[in-house]
């Protein structure tokens, strides 16, 4: 089980630094949150990385879908899917290896950005614990993207329908928070309830709140049921 | 090694294949042969597991395709029509990805690797990535892929489609060779190649098997007429009606121009009248330069088979 599926996140993982995309993909993330985290720094003359979490986190509902759309639509596309899913491997394997494929891709963007909070200790005395935090939560943010992503990349073989449909699904699950306040009481604290955006910003300020935590997995779990019950049902299409 | 029973599938409403059964014995190599959309493909995803029949059932080495997919995959080497391969892989990390999901130990998967390569004759191109070989390359790759793991069965759907005539020689006597130890199940509409390879042949159509014989078989059992070309110096019209005088001549066609034509001499079967027409052709004198007998060719009998269905 753990074999098949480190050695398709291992393909998966070499492909992903092997081609264009990723590179682009993390060369705009760079300098999206370069350029967020110096103009936060410089205004507010702040030792924090809240620019970088605020624009990092915001670019993520962009590019998290854009790692992703290639995983299974490709595979669709090309044909591949038949001889992978005719190898004696489980769904939930390939599943599996193809999202950790992604996030190790995530970590790697992450990883690069590191450089934000040396300058901070470099030029200053920053608070060690919501950088952290501030981590954690973006990169489960990012995780929750990717889980959503690969999803949608198993409904086509199109890549660019598979964008369409992720991107339309996390920006829903991002934004209905703030829908929130016209919704009315009841249904405000539902959809408050469901948003991604109102469990991130506690993570920027040092806290780990536990809700936050099994909100996060939860939702990745449920989409990653969903892909697999979506390859499971493209055997019958 | 394969038993299949009536596999019966649908896409939507369209009837892909009805009723199917048939079985391979160990060691067997069957040809699938018929027109496009006849079912070929599609009977050959549900032994593969890509996709499951509507209704009936299958096994594998013994192991149900449906309840036991998993044990029925690793005895599988399947090389499906699209040829598909990672392009952006070199051959060698793209037999080794296949030998780690395969569940290969390293030593074993990496000796392997090396065998089927040169199996194959693709050693030379171990470290190029797949996207910069041509499409015969490819195929073999494709075909290297299946035979990696050593399965007991091989599944291969076209296997020569769209690659040059010297790799397809090469292809035909692997799978020749490959047919000593495996059951292989090979599809195609190129007839000379089942004849070429196979022991035993399907022939489908509209999604079902119209026949089940050996080549030599199934030419004996349709056999209707006998073809004799004859290559003939003089003028065309005056020859044609000469040859037709022949006793047991049914038809006569002129093919070609000028004044060197060939004949195409359709006759009854079991009579050889090629000493006949010979001595006509001369006696008339006209100078004879060739003349052949052609047996009816799986062609034929395949044409008939599947004709015979429309009508």
């Amino acid at each position: 089980m753990v074999r098949n599926t480190l050695a398709i996140a291992g393909r998966e993982f070499r492909v992903y630094f092997g081609s264009p995309p990723a590179y682009l993909i993390t060369a705009v993330f760079l300098v999206i949150t370069g350029y967020g985290f110096g103009w936060t720094s410089v205004t507010y003359m702040e030792t924090t990385i809240q620019g970088f979490l605020g624009w990092g986190s915001f670019f993520l509902l962009f590019l998290g879908p854009a790692l992703t759309m290639r995983l299974f639509a490709e595979e669709e596309k090309m044909g591949t899917i038949e001889l992978l899913m005719t190898s004696p491997v489980r769904d939930i394997e390939v599943v599996l290896g193809k999202y950790l494929a992604s996030l190790g891709t995530l970590l790697m963007m992450l990883a690069i950005t590191l450089y934000y909070p040396l300058l901070l200790a470099w030029f200053g005395d920053p608070d060690w614990g919501p950088i952290a935090s501030g981590y954690l939560g973006i990169f489960l943010i990012g995780a929750v993207f990717l889980s959503i992503g690969i999803f949608s990349s198993t409904l086509t073989s199109n890549q660019i329908v598979a964008y369409v449909v992720g991107s339309a699904i996390v920006l829903v699950l991002w934004f209905i928070g703030q829908a929130a306040g016209v919704a009315g009481d009841k249904v405000g604290v539902v959809f408050r309830y469901i948003s991604i955006s109102s469990y991130f910003p506690a993570f920027g300020r040092g806290i780990i709140d536990t809700n936050a935590l099994i909100y996060f997995l939860s939702i990745i779990a449920v989409f990653l049921f969903l892909t697999i019950r979506s390859l499971e049902t493209r055997r019958w299409r | 090694m394969i038993e299949a029973e009536n596999l019966t599938k649908y896409y939507g409403t369209f009837l892909a294949i009805d009723d199917v059964s048939f079985e391979v014995g160990k060691g067997e190599i069957v040809g699938f042969l018929g027109p496009n959309g006849a079912g070929k493909t599609t009977t050959m995803r549900i032994l593969s597991g890509f996709m499951p029949p509507t209704s009936g059932t299958a096994r594998v080495a013994g192991h149900d395709i449906h309840s036991q997919s998993l044990e029925a995959r690793k005895c599988i080497g399947y090389l499906p029509e699209t040829v598909p391969i990672y392009k952006d892989m070199t051959v060698e990390g793209f037999l080794r990805f296949y030998g780690k999901i395969r569940g290969m130990d390293k030593r074993r998967r990496e000796s392997r690797i090396q065998e089927v390569m040169q199996l194959c004759r693709i050693e030379g191109y171990a470290r190029t990535y797949i996207h910069k070989l041509s499409k015969g390359y490819r195929q073999l790759v494709g075909v290297s892929q299946a035979i990696l793991h050593e399965p007991d069965v091989l599944i291969l759907d076209e296997p020569t489609i769209g690659i040059d005539p010297r790799q397809v020689v090469q292809i035909r006597q692997l799978i020749k060779d490959l047919g000593q130890e495996h059951t292989v199940i090979i599809s195609t509409h190129i007839l000379a190649e089942v004849s070429m390879i196979c022991e035993r042949i399907m022939i489908m159509d509209h999604g079902k098997i119209m026949a089940v014989d050996s080549a030599e078989n199934l030419s004996q059992r349709l056999k209707g007429a006998q073809k004799i070309e004859i290559e003939v110096k003089g003028p065309a019209e005056s020859i044609a009606s000469r040859l037709r005088d022949v006793k047991g001549v049914f038809e006569v066609t002129i093919e070609g121009s000028g004044d060197q034509r060939k004949f195409a001499v359709e006759c009854a079967p079991g009579e050889d009248i090629r000493d006949e027409l010979a001595s006509a052709v001369v006696e008339s004198g006209f100078s004879l330069l060739g003349l052949k007998s052609y047996e009816m060719s799986v062609e034929d009998i395949f044409l008939k088979l599947t004709n015979r269905e429309e009508n």
